[in-house]
């Protein structure tokens, strides 16, 4: 079939298509922070280093955290397509548990920095680790956020065409953070713990 | 999904404008984390342990984070090149420049301006 033959796309596809693109400028956002890290990373002004700071154990368990809610926040997606509303309402519940025990690591580390004197006013590689590893933190605060929301519409709305739409667009911002902890992960944890 | 639930057995070969897109399927999702759990396993590893020739294992650890990347983006995010992707994949295509570009100008300029730049101790003996 002929691009553009059988007229205008669904509804679905441009919403997906205008959210790919919010996401792709969100990922260039990240992308100049990184630059920025990965410009500062050794510049600890006699600082600790990052292989002195990061303890990997908690970074695994936080990326384990994160990978699974983005498999039941896909199933989730899955199950409402499907209308099976228990499921979805428990896909989501398990994607609010895993995404709040990522949140909280990252912030017990966050507090554990500050509390060892290593906050962000250190040296230029801990501003550029808080304001990258901040910043991606921030957007799983938001998801959270707009899971509940996305979770309390379709109870109260039922799993409508434009629900299941804006659930989708949820499960599209959710999975682009995954795939942004794995650039964190590489760049700040992996590569700077060495 | 009961509002559409006509059979596709009609005779024409497009598929009807407002159906709804499958969204992959549970082995789908399924099959991506298995990928995405090798992947990051093998990146743990490649950093913890002596497996790969120690200068490479930058190397090792972006290529691993790249193909961690398109994993999630196939099997999560569900970007193929079916026709009804091809805006989606122009777009990523596009942002991936633009990245690139971002990424690599800054190191590239920052280590350059780094490596011109004058030590303070050759900065002291000029103001004297």
């Amino acid at each position: 079939m002929a691009r553009g033959a059988g007229g205008p796309a669904p509804v679905r596809i441009i919403v997906g298509y205008g959210f790919w693109i919010f996401l792709l400028s969100d990922i260039i956002l990240f992308s100049a922070l990184f630059a920025t890290y990965a410009v500062l990373s050794g510049q600890t002004a006699g600082g600790p280093s990052g292989r002195e700071l990061f303890e990997l154990h908690r970074v695994g368990i936080e990326t384990l955290c994160l990978l699974f809610s983005s498999y039941t926040c896909g199933l989730g997606l899955l199950f409402l397509e499907q209308r099976r509303l228990p499921a979805f309402y428990a896909a989501c519940a398990l994607t609010f548990v895993l995404g709040g025990a990522f949140l909280g690591l990252e912030l017990s580390e966050f507090a554990g920095l500050v509390a060892r004197g290593a906050g962000p006013s250190r040296s230029a590689f801990l501003s550029a680790f808080f304001s990258l590893v901040g910043l991606h933190g921030a957007h799983v605060t938001v998801g959270l956020a707009w899971l509940i929301f996305m979770t309390a519409q379709t109870a109260a709305r039922g799993p409508r065409e434009f629900v299941r739409r804006r659930f989708l667009c949820f499960s599209l911002f959710w999975h682009a953070l995954d795939i942004v902890w794995v650039g964190v992960l590489t760049l700040v944890y992996l590569m700077g713990a060495r | 999904m009961e509002e559409h639930a006509a059979p596709a057995t009609g005779s024409s070969g497009g598929q009807p404008p407002d159906k709804i897109e499958p969204s992959g399927s549970i082995v789908t999702y399924t099959v991506g984390l298995v990928f995405a759990l090798v992947l990051t396993g093998a990146s743990f590893m490649v950093s913890q342990t002596n497996l790969l020739w120690t200068p490479g294992v930058p190397a090792g650890l972006a290529v691993l984070a790249i193909a961690q990347m398109g994993v999630h983006l196939v099997f999560f995010l569900h970007i193929s090149t079916g026709p009804d992707n091809t805006n989606n994949v122009l777009a990523l295509a596009f942002g991936v420049l633009i990245v690139t570009l971002i990424v690599s100008g800054s190191l590239w300029i920052m280590a350059n301006l780094n490596a011109h730049m004058m030590s303070p101790a050759a900065i002291m003996q000029m103001q004297r």
